[in-house]
């Protein structure tokens, strides 16, 4: 084992504890290249909340994919990029070493509990496989670690639901035995991908409540993969906007909600209806997100931009750093971002 | 409550659709040959409301609450375990043949998941011009073509489209046939169930917008199911809240978001994620334990007891009513309802 089980603390000199670097993905169909990912580039420290926000297509869960090494190969092929978990590319490594990283080092939970689960076992029996297989814990001490863990994401009467099948919890403590089995070797860094989507407001808001107790106990990292601005508003440090493949806006949380600097993430804010605002017209995005075969030229975002101009049509805008230490991939960043103030 | 008379001049805001403790139990059964009845699942379980000419009225809840069943009943596509509902002073449930038909035309229905409601298999002019198949009379002979170019000009589509498949459109577009379908017959009424939960954000403004513009444009009613409040707010007049197949409290946009007194909207409220890091840090949150108990087997008295903060040993034995409080002059169904201190705690 190349990655030593150290604290999440010792990442090397100056290094991220998980980073990204400039990441490319794609899907090789009957139909042609679909680039999903492309260049994709971000960093995440131990202890800390980044999110990952974009709609359906836009390459969130891909990415996380990728970095779990669960890609569906073929039709997904990494074409270039490095995935540096504390300085290591996870790339390189053959399959027996980065099934030692997943779990242990980097753990996911998905947005669908119910078909994440087999459900012809037992619950407690899902989560003390992991510990049986890679801990090498016994049955007894497995069963025992089981029931710690579920009490550890709160679900009720731990001991005496153990032995109940996934068909027999709620949504909610689904998702709890999902969180419970993602924790049960103790990972730094936990991807969670749209993990309250399936769930009702009530149940998503203690779902939200849970992730971050946990994240703040176990001082973990967490990659929160979301399409809703809502959510990511109450537990994210950053936010990572994606658009078509890339990540067209990177900012702290604030700064990001008072002000967006990427007229996609502004459209984005402009176009939900608020539970705070009475309804008048909302703001549109006009048009479609893009085919991921037939990327248009220059910014991806070009057809639907209010800011268009002729150089979003023949450049690739490239991130642009703003004083804050944001960067937006916009070639009028600073207008859209002083827009967005004057509004 | 009041049925309305058969008004036949349309006057904006008066009632339209009156529903009437409207009741729906799914038997359980058990046995084979012999199925005996073992309890009953209450997904509609007395619910009481009036539609408005020309009004949105948003159904929410959350999953379970049985705002699903009270769309089908209202479409006809179940039968009722007991309850009256009349559209337009006729009774929808004892109509029947051609009475059943003509009313049918009258109310119309928009589907959550525009993937599986429309049929791969039929082209769009196919599938808006259906409708004038079985209702021959609303499209005289030779128009049909016409009307359905007109229809998708008017959610926005490309009339020269009629020809393509539904797998040829993204979500969002073929929302808008699920919608030129529905306005086919020139409805008055339209039960809109979760007509934007299957779209992305940005997608899902577009589709608001429009049901708000023909609206404005066709004097339409809606009955819109959501489970999304921030959604219902934009867009509906009246709300009304359910849990466990009961409505616990209904009024207009404002006293539901603004002056809300029951116990359960005010948690539904608190635990919608607003996008603002700075107002989220000075709400005032309330956090409900544990998950909506079963309709198969709901508690006594009110059925949200189990859940609130609030509840005395009268919530166990007494059936709040739907009625209006004195915190706030709308109906609300909780033995101790109260307006929420608007100061953080």
């Amino acid at each position: 084992m190349t990655v030593q089980p150290t604290p999440a603390s010792a990442t090397p000199e100056g290094g991220h504890l998980l980073e990204l670097r400039d990441l490319h993905v794609e899907f090789r169909t009957n139909e042609g290249v679909a680039r999903v990912i492309n260049g994709v580039s971000y960093h995440l420290d131990a202890g800390e909340t980044l999110a990952v926000l974009g709609e359906s297509g836009s390459g969130k869960s891909v990415t996380a994919q990728a970095i779990m090494g669960i890609l569906d190969t073929p039709p997904a092929f990494v074409r270039s990029g490095q995935i540096l978990y504390k300085g290591e590319d996870l790339l390189t490594r053959p399959e027996e070493q980065r099934r030692q990283v997943r779990g242990k080092e980097i753990a996911m939970i998905f947005q669908d509990a119910l078909s994440a689960l087999n459900p012809v076992f037992p619950v407690g029996w899902q989560i003390g496989e992991t510990l049986r297989q890679r801990a090498g814990m016994s049955r007894a001490d497995a069963r025992r670690r089981a029931i710690e863990l579920m009490d550890l994401v709160k679900i009720p009467g731990a001991a005496k639901r153990i032995g109940d099948y996934p068909h027999q919890f709620s949504g909610g403590m689904r998702q709890r035995v999902m969180i419970a089995m993602a924790l049960a070797l103790d990972p730094k860094v936990l991807i969670a991908d749209e993990p309250t989507t399936a769930l009702d407001v009530t149940v998503q808001a203690q779902i939200m409540d849970l992730l971050a107790d946990l994240r703040r106990e176990l001082n973990m990292a967490m990659i929160l993969i979301t399409h809703d601005l809502g959510v990511v508003a109450g537990v994210a440090d950053r936010i990572a906007v994606m658009y078509a493949g890339r990540i067209v806006e990177h900012a702290d949380v604030r700064s990001i909600y008072k002000a967006p600097a990427h007229p996609y993430t502004k459209g984005l804010l402009e176009s939900i209806p608020r539970l705070d605002v009475r309804g008048q017209e909302l703001s549109t995005i006009k048009g479609l997100p893009p085919n991921l075969m037939r990327i248009p030229s220059g910014c991806p975002f070009h057809p639907r931009c209010p800011y268009v101009q002729q150089v979003c049509v023949d450049e690739f805008p490239h991130d642009l750093v703003l004083g804050d230490g944001r960067t937006s991939a916009c070639h009028f960043a600073q207008e859209v971002r002083d827009d967005s103030v004057a509004r | 409550m009041t049925a309305s008379p058969a008004n036949p001049t349309k006057v904006r805001g008066e009632t339209i659709l009156s529903v009437d403790n409207l009741v729906k139990h799914f038997p359980i059964t058990q046995g084979v040959l012999f199925q005996r009845q073992i309890g009953a699942v209450k997904a509609v379980d007395g619910v009481s409301f009036e539609l408005r000419r020309g009004e949105t009225l948003g159904v929410v809840g959350e999953s379970g609450c049985g705002k699903s069943t009270l769309a089908r009943l209202l479409m006809r596509l179940e039968t009722p375990t007991s309850g009256r509902a009349t559209l337009e002073g006729k009774d929808l449930f004892k109509a029947s043949g051609g009475e059943l038909r003509r009313l049918r035309r009258n109310m119309q229905m928009v589907m959550q998941d525009p993937y599986t409601s429309l049929n791969p298999r039929m082209t769009v002019g196919d599938i808006i011009g259906e409708p004038f198949e079985i209702h021959p009379d609303a499209a005289p002979k030779g128009s049909k073509q016409k009307r359905v170019q007109e229809l998708l000009d008017l959610v926005g589509l490309n009339p020269e489209h009629i020809n393509r498949y539904p797998h040829q459109f993204s979500g969002g577009q073929r929302q808008r046939i699920g919608i030129a379908r529905a306005l086919a017959l020139k409805p008055e009424v339209i039960v809109c169930d979760e007509p934007v939960s299957a779209l992305d954000v940005s997608i899902q403004a577009q589709v608001i917008n429009l049901l708000k513009q023909l609206q404005g444009e066709l004097g339409l009613s809606y009955i819109f199911i959501a489970h999304d409040l921030s959604v219902v707010r934009h867009i509906a007049d009246r709300v009304a809240v359910m849990y466990l197949g009961r409505i616990v409290e209904i009024g207009t946009e404002d006293e539901i978001y603004e002056r809300a007194t029951h116990p359960y909207t005010q948690a539904l409220l608190s635990a919608v994620p607003v996008p603002d890091p700075e107002a989220r840090d000075q709400r005032n949150m309330i956090r409900l334990v544990g998950d909506v108990p079963s309709p198969a087997d709901p508690p006594s008295g009110c059925h949200f007891r189990t859940r609130c903060w609030k509840a005395q040993d009268i919530c166990a034995v007494e059936d709040p009513k739907t009625v209006p409080r004195a915190a706030d002059p709308h109906p609300s169904a909780c033995h101790f309802a109260e307006l929420r201190p608007t100061t953080p705690a």
